[in-house]
């Protein structure tokens, strides 16, 4: 037993804090590139459009039935082998279109819920003034759906945010991999690590706080 | 001016509306009365495409179309010349009062937010909750949500409103206020087609009282000769069983 190293890990934080950024970048990417895609398979699911249908319940099975460290070794170290372009694809790329696969699988689900969650009166509403289908969709269906759906979309960014420590084993030098480096140097893993987990949660603890003043301000409308 | 020729709509085969003709004048007050399961509310949902009508003309002013071969632009025009008011209300969950009833202004007609706020603060005081106008659905009564559903119909300014059953998901002590502010518009002769059981209402209001059944009109007229001296056997026995309900309602 011995006792931590305090001025080590107090050391660290400006080292990591470099790293930082480039976690957030991969992660908003992914976020906002999930949210674009999941957003358009759940209207795909939503309109049962004939055969684009199918393929999305597929793309969803997939992504939603393979684990995400398998995803991005294929993205990374094997697709490559089998399309040439595809050579010069790095690290944060990968991960970013992994994050990205992965996670709008998910999303698009609990989009589409949100979306069938509404009520039929609302729409029908919409339509009775003479709305069109988009505008019923941007100006009623979306907005309530959004209140439902944010909740879990806010988990999994959370969840995202920690998956890209998953980039370090493309080799990628973000906030994990930094983490890894200073510790093999130093030999003080568990200060090291103890470090970064730090770094991770204080970052998910933000957003959860973010979250629920969004969530404040979402039901304003709800209030009894 | 209204007309519908040769109305039908079925669900699974089962006509639901077996050839409804029926003219509508401006200004005219009509109220629908019958059974439930007869069709009123679908003839009232056909009318204005909520529901698709499998065969018959349409007249709404200078409006006409065949409804099987309704566009999606005649839809929306017929959407746009009639207005809906719901059993449940229906107003939008995440509008306030105010916005619910400028809604349709903004984004169907296209005017200014500015102008379309100013005139859904007119309506708000016609129907007398000017101190709600930054209310949302969820914090008002039932009453009050119905009567912001009535100003939301009102602001389309349409060539007719079609209620449907608007009064019967009401607690009854919110039931009055929707009748007198519809009362008040029928004042105004603001045409209107009603479905309602509120057969006190069709006495007093209506110019003309419809009876219908098996999706059918089976008899129509003003409501001193349809409640006084009902022609039909089934009318006289739809109007024997609900009067006879309201007369022991109102003896307990």
């Amino acid at each position: 037993m011995r006792v931590l190293d305090f001025d080590y890990m107090l050391g660290l934080v400006p080292i990591l804090l470099r790293y930082l950024p480039l976690t957030l970048q991969m992660a908003a990417m992914g976020m906002a590139l999930a949210l674009v895609l999941a957003c358009g398979l759940a209207v795909i699911r939503v309109l049962r459009i004939p055969g684009l249908n199918a393929a999305t319940l597929l793309f969803i099975s997939f992504f939603r039935g393979t684990p995400l460290l398998v995803q991005l070794f294929l993205f990374y170290y094997g697709l490559p082998q089998l399309l040439a372009f595809l050579t010069q694809i790095n690290g944060i790329t990968a991960t970013i279109m992994g994050l990205t696969l992965h996670f709008s699988a998910y999303m698009a689900e609990s989009i589409r819920a949100a979306i069938v969650g509404v009520d039929r009166s609302q729409t029908e509403a919409a339509l009775s003034i003479g709305m069109t289908n988009g505008q019923l969709m941007r100006r009623v269906v979306l907005p309530q759906a959004t209140r439902v759906a944010v909740p879990t979309l806010m988990n999994y960014f959370i969840d995202m945010i920690k998956a890209t420590s998953l980039a370090f084993t493309l080799g990628v030098t973000e906030l994990m991999g930094a983490t890894q480096k200073e510790a093999a140097g130093s030999f003080l893993y568990f200060e090291a690590f103890i470090t970064v987990a730090i770094f991770y949660w204080v970052i998910v603890e933000l957003l959860a706080w973010f979250q629920r003043r969004l969530e404040t301000r979402l039901n304003e409308a709800y209030r009894r | 001016m209204i007309k519908v020729q040769g109305l039908v709509k079925r669900f699974g085969g089962v006509a639901v509306l077996d050839g409804i003709d029926l003219a509508i004048e401006q200004g005219e007050i009509i109220v629908v009365i019958g059974p439930s399961g007869t069709g009123k509310s679908t003839l009232l949902r056909c009318l204005n495409f909520l529901e698709r009508p499998d065969a018959g003309y349409l007249t709404i002013g200078d409006l006409a179309v065949d409804v099987t071969k309704a566009s999606r632009a005649d839809i929306l025009e017929a959407r746009r010349r009639t207005a809906f008011v719901f059993q449940n209300y229906a107003l939008f969950a995440n509008k306030t009062a105010l916005e619910n009833i400028a809604e349709g202004l903004i984004v169907v007609n296209r005017w200014p937010k500015e102008k379309a706020h100013a005139r859904a603060r007119e309506i708000l005081e016609r129907i007398g909750l000017t101190d709600k106008a930054d209310a949302y659905p969820a914090s008002l009564s039932g009453g009050q949500q119905q009567r912001v559903g009535i100003g939301r119909a009102m602001a389309a300014q349409a060539e007719v409103i079609l209620f449907d059953e608007p009064t019967s998901s009401l607690d009854p002590e919110w039931v009055e206020e929707v009748l007198a502010l519809m009362k008040q518009l029928a004042q105004e002769r603001q045409t209107m087609l009603v479905v309602t059981h509120e057969m006190g209402f069709a006495r007093d209001v209506a110019d003309r009282v419809i009876f219908m059944e098996g999706g059918r009109i089976v008899e129509q007229g003003p409501p001193s000769r349809l409640f006084g001296d009902p022609q039909d056997p089934r009318t006289r026995d739809f109007l024997r069983k609900v009067l006879a309900n309201q007369v022991s309602l109102d003896a307990t």
